[in-house]
C-alpha cells in the first residue's frame, strides 16, 4: 500500500516503479475492465440502437481505461507523487484501529442498535488517534450518540437503528410522561 | 422578472421569522463547520439532505445557503489561526494570515477577512441578482447540444484544468460519472451496473458518496498522518478593531478581490483557486509594504484573496441557478437537493420558482450580515471550537456520518458502500486524486447523458450536431483547448528537459 518503492531513488530522473502508485493505477485499469464488461452486458433494445443505454457507460469505461493506462505508465516511471509525499509512511496501526472500528460498526449496528455500535466505533477511532482513555471516550461517545439519536429520531421523526438502549429510553420517556 | 423586483419578492420571503431562523441556523452551523478542520460545506449539506423530505424547499435552501456562506467565513478563521487550510481556496489566506497571527496581529487578520468576506459576499450576491436574469435570457436559446457542450466544459475545467494533474482529475471525474450511471436507466428502463443488487436499482445515493469521500476518507487520511502532523493554534492577539491605516490598506484589495472572484466564479468553468491566487499576486505587486509579504504578514494578502474566495463562491451560484450547472462539489450537492424536490434548476427556474430563487438570494444578503456579527464579536466562541481534541472530533464525525447514511436508509448496503467509498477516498487523498470531480461527475454525468441523447434524438442520430451549431462548437473547442494546450506545452518542456539531461 505504501508508495515506498521509489523513495530510495531520490533525485534520479527516471526512478524505479513506485509500488503504491502502480497498484492504484492497476486498480483504475481493473475498474475500467469491469465497467466495460458490465456495459457490454446491458441489453439493448433495437429501438434505442443509436444512442442506447450503453453508449455513455462505454465512454465512461474507455475514459477510465485510457487514464488508468496513463497512470500505469506514470507509475512505471517512478510514480506521480513527490519525494516528500512518498517519504510519509502511513500510520498503519492508527488506520487499523479506525478501519476495525468501521468493520465492527457494520457488524454490531443491527444486533446492538445505533448507540452501542456508535460507542464501539467511537472508542476504536479515538484509540486510532492516540487516545488512551477508553472509558472516558466511551462515555463521551455514548452521550454524543444518544443526543444525536434523539435529535434525529424526535425532531425529524426518523428512526435510526433502535436497539436495547434506545428502546429503554423510549420506555423511560413514555413512563415519565405518565402512562 | 428583473433584479430589483426579484429582490423585493425575495426579501418578502426571506424576512419571515421562520426563514430568518433557518438562515441563522445555517450561518451558525456553516461557521462551525468551516472552523472545524476536516469538515466542509459539501459534507454538511450532504448530511442534511434528508431534511428535504421534511422541510419546504425555501427553508431548506435558505439553510443550505447559510451553510455555504458560513463555511467560507469559518474557514478563514481556521486558516489564520491554525495554518491548516481546509480547502485549496483558503491556502492563500493562510499564507499571509497565519504570519500576521504569529506576529500578534491575529485580530486585524480576522477582521479584514470577515469584513472582506462581507463586502465581497454582498457585492457578489448583488451580482447574482443582476446577472442571473441576463444569463437566463441567453440560456433560453440553448438546446440540448449547447447544454451538453457546457457540461463538457465544466467537466474538463473542474477535473483537468483546475487540479494539479489532468490525468488524475479526469480519472476521478470518470469514476464519478460511472457512479452516477449505476441504477435503472430512466429512458429505457434497463438496469446498469447493478450487479443484480436490488438496492442499487435506484442508483447510489449521493449522500453516501459525499459522506464517504469527505468524512470517512478524510478521517482515515488524518488517522494515517496524525502522528506526524503538528498543529498549533496561534493565540488570538491584537485588537479586532482595525486601525485607520489597516482599513485604508484593506479596501482596495477587497474590491479588487471581488472583481477577480465573481466573474471567474460565475463562469461555467468555476474554480475558486485561480481568483485567490490572482488577487494575491496583484496585491503583492501593488502594495506599498512589499517587505511585509511573506515575513510579518501583509494585511493586503489576507483581504484580497479572502474577498476573491467569497465573491467566487457567490459567482458559482449563477451557473448553478440559471443553467443547472454546478462547478463545485457543494453546488453539485445543492443541485441534488433541488432534484430531490423534483425541481430542475435551469433557465426556467426563475420563472417557475421565483419565490424560491429570490428568497435564496435575499437570504444571502441577510446571511452575510448575520455572519459578520457571528464572526467578529463572537470570534472567541469559534476559537474554542478549534480546541476540540482531534480524537473526539474525528470519532464524532464518523458517528455522524453513520447517522447520515445508515440512519436514514436503514440499509446495510448503504453502510458498507459508505465505508468502501471512504477507503477509496483515503486512497485518493493519499495518492493525490482530487475528490470534487467525483461528486460533480456523479451529479452532472446523468444530466450530460440526458442532454446528449436528446440532442442525438433531435438530430436523428447525427453525431455532427455538436459541431455544426456554432455556440456548441465554440464551447467544445474552448473545453478541448483548455485540456490540450497546457498538455502540449508541458510535453514540449519535458522533452526539452530530457534532451538537456541526455546531453
Amino acid at each position: 500500500m505504501a508508495g515506498d518503492g521509489g523513495s530510495n531513488q531520490r533525485g534520479a530522473a527516471d526512478a524505479a516503479p513506485a509500488t503504491g502508485d502502480l497498484l492504484v493505477a492497476l486498480g483504475v485499469v481493473g475498474l475500467a475492465a469491469v465497467v466495460l464488461w458490465q456495459a457490454w452486458e446491458i441489453p439493448v433494445s433495437p429501438i434505442y440502437a443509436k444512442v442506447g443505454p450503453t453508449l455513455v457507460p462505454i465512454m465512461a469505461g474507455l475514459g477510465l481505461l485510457v487514464f488508468g493506462a496513463a497512470l500505469v505508465v506514470s507509475a512505471a516511471h517512478g510514480g506521480w507523487q513527490t519525494e516528500d509525499e512518498k517519504a510519509i509512511t502511513p500510520d498503519r496501526l492508527a488506520l487499523g484501529w479506525v478501519l476495525g472500528g468501521l468493520a465492527l460498526n457494520v457488524l454490531t449496528i443491527g444486533p446492538l442498535g445505533f448507540t452501542l455500535a456508535s460507542v464501539l466505533l467511537f472508542v476504536c477511532v479515538t484509540r486510532g488517534f492516540g487516545s488512551r482513555q477508553p472509558l472516558r471516550d466511551a462515555a463521551i461517545g455514548g452521550a454524543f450518540a444518544l443526543v444525536a439519536y434523539l435529535g434525529f429520531a424526535k425532531t425529524l421523526n426518523i428512526n435510526i437503528g433502535a436497539g436495547l438502549i434506545e428502546n429503554g429510553i423510549e420506555w423511560l420517556i413514555a413512563t415519565v410522561r405518565g402512562r | 422578472m428583473d433584479g430589483i423586483n426579484g429582490l423585493i419578492t425575495g426579501f418578502g420571503v426571506a424576512l419571515t421569522p421562520m426563514n430568518l431562523l433557518w438562515c441563522l441556523v445555517g450561518t451558525t452551523l456553516g461557521t462551525a463547520i468551516g472552523v472545524l478542520p476536516g469538515l466542509g460545506p459539501a459534507l454538511t449539506i450532504a448530511l442534511l439532505l434528508p431534511i428535504t423530505f421534511k422541510v419546504e424547499p425555501q427553508a431548506a435552501f435558505i439553510l443550505f445557503a447559510g451553510i455555504y456562506y458560513g463555511a467560507m467565513y469559518g474557514g478563514s478563521t481556521t486558516s489564520i489561526l491554525l495554518n491548516t487550510p481546509g480547502e485549496s481556496a483558503s491556502i492563500v489566506t493562510s499564507m499571509e494570515g497565519n504570519k500576521m497571527a504569529r506576529n500578534g496581529r491575529a485580530g486585524a487578520a480576522l477582521a479584514t477577512a470577515a469584513i472582506g468576506s462581507f463586502v465581497a459576499g454582498t457585492i457578489g450576491t448583488l451580482g447574482i441578482a443582476f446577472l442571473a436574469p441576463i444569463v437566463v435570457d441567453w440560456a433560453l436559446k440553448f438546446g440540448p447540444a449547447e447544454y451538453f457542450a457546457l457540461m463538457i466544459l465544466a467537466f474538463t475545467t473542474v477535473s483537468a484544468v483546475l487540479g494539479s494533474s489532468a490525468v488524475r482529475g479526469l480519472t476521478a471525474l470518470f469514476f464519478g460519472i460511472w457512479l452516477g450511471l449505476i441504477g435503472i436507466d430512466l429512458q429505457t428502463g434497463q438496469a446498469r451496473f447493478t450487479f443484480g443488487v436490488q438496492e442499487l436499482f435506484d442508483g447510489i445515493n449521493v449522500i453516501v458518496v459525499a459522506v464517504g469521500l469527505f468524512a470517512v476518507g478524510e478521517t482515515l487520511y488524518n488517522a494515517a498522518t496524525y502522528k506526524n502532523s503538528e498543529t498549533k493554534i496561534t493565540p488570538l492577539k491584537g485588537s479586532l478593531l482595525m486601525t485607520k491605516l489597516e482599513w485604508k490598506r484593506s479596501i482596495g484589495p477587497w474590491l479588487r478581490g471581488t472583481a477577480f472572484g465573481f466573474p471567474i466564479g460565475a463562469m461555467p468553468a468555476g474554480g475558486a483557486e485561480i481568483p485567490t491566487f490572482l488577487s494575491y499576486y496583484t496585491e503583492k505587486k501593488l502594495t506599498k509594504y512589499p517587505e511585509e509579504f511573506g515575513t510579518t504578514g501583509a494585511i493586503e494578502g489576507v483581504a484580497g484573496p479572502e474577498a476573491a474566495n467569497n465573491a467566487s463562491a457567490a459567482g458559482v451560484l449563477v451557473p448553478m441557478l440559471t443553467l443547472g450547472l454546478p462547478t463545485s462539489a457543494t453546488a453539485a450537492i445543492m443541485l441534488s437537493a433541488f432534484q430531490s424536490y423534483g425541481i430542475n434548476p435551469g433557465p426556467l427556474l426563475l420563472q417557475t420558482q421565483p419565490a424560491l430563487v429570490w428568497g435564496l438570494i435575499a437570504s444571502l444578503f441577510i446571511g452575510n450580515v448575520m455572519l459578520l456579527v457571528l464572526n467578529l464579536p463572537l470570534i472567541g466562541l469559534w476559537v474554542k471550537m478549534l480546541q476540540i481534541p482531534a480524537p473526539l472530533l474525528y470519532a464524532g464525525i464518523l458517528v455522524f456520518a453513520t447517522i447520515g447514511t445508515y440512519g436514514i436508509s436503514q440499509s446495510y448496503i448503504d453502510l458498507i458502500l459508505l465505508y468502501v467509498v471512504g477507503i477509496i477516498g483515503y486512497l485518493m487523498r493519499r495518492y493525490d486524486f482530487p475528490t470534487a470531480p467525483v461528486i460533480i461527475g456523479m451529479i452532472l454525468g446523468p444530466l450530460a447523458e440526458q442532454n446528449f441523447r436528446q440532442a442525438m434524438t433531435i438530430s436523428a442520430g447525427d453525431w455532427t450536431v455538436f459541431f455544426t451549431r456554432p455556440l456548441s462548437l465554440t464551447i467544445i473547442v474552448i473545453a478541448l483547448s483548455l485540456v490540450v494546450v497546457p498538455k502540449i506545452y508541458s510535453m514540449a518542456r519535458e522533452s526539452k528537459r530530457r534532451q538537456s539531461l541526455a546531453r
